[in-house]
């Protein structure tokens, strides 16, 4: 691989590689003697498989092997008995419909998918359910839980309020759906040797997810993956089909690629599971927030448990002291749900930050003012003082450069012949997470830097970012700087997920390049040199080629002085046709809250891919199921609509651009979370502003405006 | 592997002479939806024709009818000067289908023969009449959000995916068919199906012919017209419903030609003859479309999740003769 080279900092050190294909992506490692795993799923939601017979597979021309339950190939951490992940080949029971009950390898890919059309599977078929609404209705009496309940002043406060509002809001499954499909190309060498080009957030998680499962120790195992074509999440765990390919490629003792269909990715890479939330809310006349209650049912599988942080933020945005939250997870016979892009936070925005709106049109108040009415000063959750917080800046930015002031406060009052024209606000909040990492830095006598870490780059830019830090605080040119990643071998770093890559990584670049110049300053002093003296001079006085070291960062007690969190405002203006109830989304204004803006384009970036994921979240993404066979319908890029160019509109990405004072050296956040939580709360609150109608299920479609009154 | 047969002919004859030899033939054209049929084991044939080389990408002017080419890509047809100036109607709906990618391979006679996108007819593991006659119908009772509301069939409530054929059909194309005995025309109206009992069947095209060219004649709707598409995303999303509209309004507004089709509604391009009927000799008038829509979902029946474009459609009828006769 070339370096990844940053010649300014409106560039992105792989956009040169990405723009001409030669960035190289897991599937594209041709490695010698590749052999091609395709998998046979299963065709019932819920049973036993009696029967499978992969004669005629084994027979067929190319095929070097069927891996399933019948033949169990060796991973010795899936004979031990309990665990929850989805231990394929090692069971007979099926789960949910689509789930791999087989592999068939061949030399090619061509023959691989014959092939496992002629394996033939016999079930026992047992009651199933895939409907997310009816599993919470028959939920009710038993008793499951998700997390601990919330608890602050009065429960369900907002019931005896001046003013309340309880309203129920819905959301369907989302599929994360990258333009990368998923897949593993697993090499086993002999004396249990192991090469894996991954598409992976973590490249560390994954090499010990896999040692784990093979008993073999981390140091056997290398995991590549440079290069993600995107994950938003899907790629922060190892799936039980990467496991598959492993054991393939053991039982074989071959390469084995294993790359999934489309549909594939609908039924065993995780979705954003469903939601059905209901808040209540009470204020007083005044506007002041009296009482928020927010309950939550999100879906998860029956074979192992998933939760995230839907019901997180009810508990510290608003100013208010009565609050309770309540998250249940409720099990459908589907394929395990995973973070999706603003996880549970996106989820649980989009209907506290619709009920903020409902609430502020109850009180007929605009609901920036109410808004900031209610912003806190101190995070009483926690109790603490935020770290840095600049909401209010952040509405008076975003409500000039939308236009807020063209806004009526009464809905359906802008109408241009058909066309209704509304706007719509919300805010986005996301834990500002740092984590531990580190990095090695070699400070080279040629005048180059080179600095290594096992972090990931999904598509955020974090190369460009690591850079842009080393290169200010080493004053190098960035195009004097190389910053590998995606490799297991280097000093080990956290998954990039949680927006915290940017804090975590990007800190053990701060400090290592701060031990580097101490080392070149104490070098100089030794070699009598002025403690200002270019490393250069001082490496070539030394007679050194480099200086290398490693350092590991990781946060302090600043943690537990501070509540750290990262900020976003999103403000939308949309258009809504009154006779086809077709919405346009016309203008997006995003402004981040985030603390400094290391890389200014990368952090755009960013924001914008957040809107465009909001887009779809609000107006157009759906996974649908149909619950008499299981089956998910709409499987396909034609069908699962996410946004194209022609639905997006122009889109402005601002920053408040401060330092966070605690947080980390660099006084940065991430944003990755904070770009597209609430943004599906801002569209619908634009379309209720535009037209009186409120939808509360996700997404707006034009049926769903045309059937609201 | 499932094993085909790929051969690539320069003639309709040869084209012709091949098909007619074997059942299991298809001819292909863009493939655009062709070779995701196949992915998916939908289509199994067992020789694949590959017509693209033959001759038929004509798009011009012969004396006042309009002669469009079966192998014109749909980018072609939609672009070229006389389309945009004689059929403008032609190229709005063309250029609301698919995707640009699409429509650069995409042909005429392909997106005629383009079969239904719903789910049910993609899976092979759930049931489809059309698919495989006697399975039953997954959509009836299942997701139908997608489904006909218009002459629909016990077996099958699919619909035809195409936006071109909306227009074709509102234009009165002439749809020319060779087989190795000649040439028949039949009306584009009669080309496609209703499912009926038999919805393996999408169009009237026999085992041993090839469509060859489109005639229109040239008209006088080339000013007053709408190609109305309402989509859940803005491009490449089939469509909920659409309408074709084109009048010609005379100097005292009175409407002397009218022409009404919609898509996304039945197992075919549906035309509006009620409504045409209605509103001839009328004025173009709002009270006027109105009962223009309201005519055209006599009969219109829902199946749950598509209950909608009971209401979506007429309002769509009426937005698009609307903005058709505000054309100055």
């Amino acid at each position: 691989m070339e370096k990844r080279i940053l010649k300014d900092e409106n560039d992105r050190v792989d956009g040169i590689f990405k723009v001409t294909g030669k960035a190289k992506y897991f599937a594209e490692y041709a490695l010698p003697g590749l052999t091609y795993g395709v998998l046979v799923t299963s065709t019932i939601t819920k049973g036993k498989i009696t029967t499978l017979n992969t004669k005629a597979a084994e027979k067929a021309p190319g095929v070097m092997a069927v891996l399933s339950h019948l033949n169990k190939p060796s991973a010795p951490g899936y004979e031990q008995d309990g665990g929850s992940p989805l231990k394929i080949f090692y069971t007979d029971k099926i789960f949910y419909n689509g789930q791999p009950i087989a592999m068939v390898v061949a030399n090619t890919f061509e023959r691989a998918t014959y092939a496992a059309s002629l394996v033939e599977a016999t079930y026992t078929k047992e009651q199933f359910n895939t409907d997310f609404d009816k599993a919470v209705a028959d939920a009710k009496a038993k008793k499951l839980q998700g997390q601990p309940d919330y608890k602050r002043g009065v429960e369900d406060a907002y019931k005896t309020a001046e003013v309340k509002i309880e309203e129920k809001y819905h959301l369907p499954i989302e599929t994360h759906n990258p333009m990368e499909l998923h897949g593993m190309i697993a090499d086993w060498r002999p004396n249990n040797q192991l090469t894996v080009y991954a598409k992976t957030q973590g490249v560390k998680a994954t090499q010990g997810t896999i040692a784990n499962v093979f008993k073999i120790p981390n140091e056997n195992i290398r995991v590549n993956s440079e290069f993600v074509g995107g994950g938003f999440g899907m790629a922060l765990r190892t799936w039980p089909v990467e496991i598959a390919t492993i054991m393939a490629s053991k039982y074989l003792g071959k390469p084995v690629k294993l790359m999934l269909t489309r549909m594939q990715m609908f039924t065993m890479v995780g979705n954003r599971p469903a939601a059905i939330q209901t808040i209540g809310l009470g204020a007083k006349k005044d506007g002041t927030l009296t009482g928020i209650t927010h309950l939550a049912f999100g879906e998860t599988s029956v074979y192992e448990n998933f939760t995230e942080g839907v019901v997180n933020m009810a508990k510290f945005m608003y100013q208010c002291d009565n609050v309770n939250t309540q998250y249940t997870v409720v099990p459908v016979d589907l394929g395990v749900p995973i973070w999706m892009r603003g996880p549970g936070e996106a989820t649980g925005a989009f209907a506290l930050e619709s009920a903020i709106d409902e609430m502020a049109h109850a009180l007929d108040m605009d609901p920036l003012e109410f808004r900031i009415k209610n912003d806190p000063e101190r995070d009483q959750q926690r109790n603490l003082p935020f770290s840095d917080k600049n909401i209010k800046e952040a509405y008076r930015i975003g409500a000039q450069k939308i236009g807020w002031n063209e806004r009526k406060n009464k809905p359906g009052s802008l109408i241009e012949g058909q066309w209704k024209t509304g706007y719509g606000v919300s805010i986005g909040v996301f834990n500002a997470n740092r984590g531990r990492a580190s990095v090695k830095g070699i400070l080279k006598a040629d005048g180059s830097l080179v600095l290594q870490s096992a972090t990931s780059d999904i598509g955020p830019g974090t190369g460009t970012g690591m850079t842009l830090i080393a290169s200010k605080l080493m004053n190098i040119p960035a195009d004097r700087i190389t910053f590998e990643l995606g490799d297991s071998s280097l000093p080990p770093a956290p998954s990039q997920g949680g927006s915290a890559t940017l804090s975590t990584v990007g800190s053990a670049v701060n400090d290592v390049c701060v031990a580097l110049k101490s080392t070149i300053a104490e070098l100089a002093a030794n070699a009598n040199m002025d403690a200002t003296s270019n490393f250069v001079e001082v490496l070539k006085k030394n007679n050194l080629p480099s200086v290398e070291m490693t350092k590991q960062s990781q946060a302090g007690k600043e943690r537990e002085a501070y509540s750290m969190y990262s900020f976003s405002i999103h403000f939308v203006k949309v258009k809504v046709h009154g006779l086809t109830g077709v919405v346009k989304v016309d203008k997006i204004v995003s402004v981040g809250d985030s603390g400094t803006i290391i890389s200014p384009k990368t952090a755009r970036s960013q924001m914008v891919g957040g809107a465009v994921g909001g887009v779809g979240m609000a107006l157009t993404e759906e996974s649908v199921i149909d619950h008499r066979y299981g089956r998910y319908i709409n499987n396909n890029f034609a069908d699962y609509h996410v946004p194209v160019n022609a639905d997006i509109p122009e889109i402005e990405v601002h920053f408040i651009n401060k330092p966070d004072p605690y947080i980390n050296p660099m006084g940065a956040k991430g944003m990755g979370e904070i770009a597209l939580i609430g943004f599906s709360a801002a569209v619908a609150n634009a379309v209720f502003n535009a037209t009186g109608k409120r939808i509360r299920n996700l997404p707006i479609t034009p049926d769903k405006i045309l059937a609201s009154t | 592997m499932i094993n085909f047969q790929y051969l690539r002919t320069t003639t309709s004859k040869s084209a012709l002479s091949l098909i007619s030899k074997d059942k299991n033939a298809k001819f292909l054209a863009g493939g655009t939806n062709l070779i995701d049929l196949m992915k998916r084991g939908v289509a199994t044939p067992e020789k694949l024709i590959d017509i693209n080389h033959v001759p038929l990408k004509q798009i011009e002017l012969v004396g006042d009818t309009i002669i469009i080419g079966a192998l014109a890509s749909n980018t072609a047809v939609a672009e070229h000067p006389l389309i945009k100036e004689k059929l403008p109607l032609l190229a709005m709906a063309l250029n609301a289908g698919a995707s640009a990618q699409l429509r650069n391979v995409a042909t005429v006679g392909g997106n005629m023969m383009q079969r239904t996108r719903c789910g049910y007819f993609y899976d092979t593991e759930m049931p489809c009449n059309k698919r495989q006659p006697g399975s039953g119908c997954g959509a009836i009772g299942g997701f139908n959000r997608m489904h006909a509301i218009f002459g629909t069939s016990e077996k099958c409530i699919a619909v035809h995916p195409s936006d071109m054929c909306v227009a074709l059909i509102a234009l009165d194309a002439i749809v020319v068919l060779a087989n190795p005995k000649g040439e028949r025309k039949i009306l584009f109206k009669d080309f496609h199906r209703l499912a009926g009992d038999t919805p393996q069947l999408d169009n009237n095209l026999k085992a041993d012919e090839m469509i060859i060219r489109l005639e229109i004649s040239v008209n006088q709707l080339a000013k007053n017209f709408h190609y109305l598409k309402v989509r859940d995303r803005a491009s490449y999303a089939f469509a909920l419903v659409s309408v074709a509209a084109a009048l010609e309004i005379s100097a005292d507004h009175k409407i002397t030609e009218v022409r009404l089709s919609m898509g996304g509604v039945a197992h075919k391009p549906w035309r509006l003859t009620a409504s045409e009927n209605f509103l001839k000799g009328k004025e173009a008038s709002a009270t006027n479309f109105e009962e223009a829509a309201k005519l055209a979902m006599k009969d219109a029946k829902g199946f749950g999740e598509n209950d909608f474009k009971i209401r979506m459609a007429p309002n769509s009828i009426i937005e698009a003769l609307t903005v058709a006769t505000s054309k100055a």
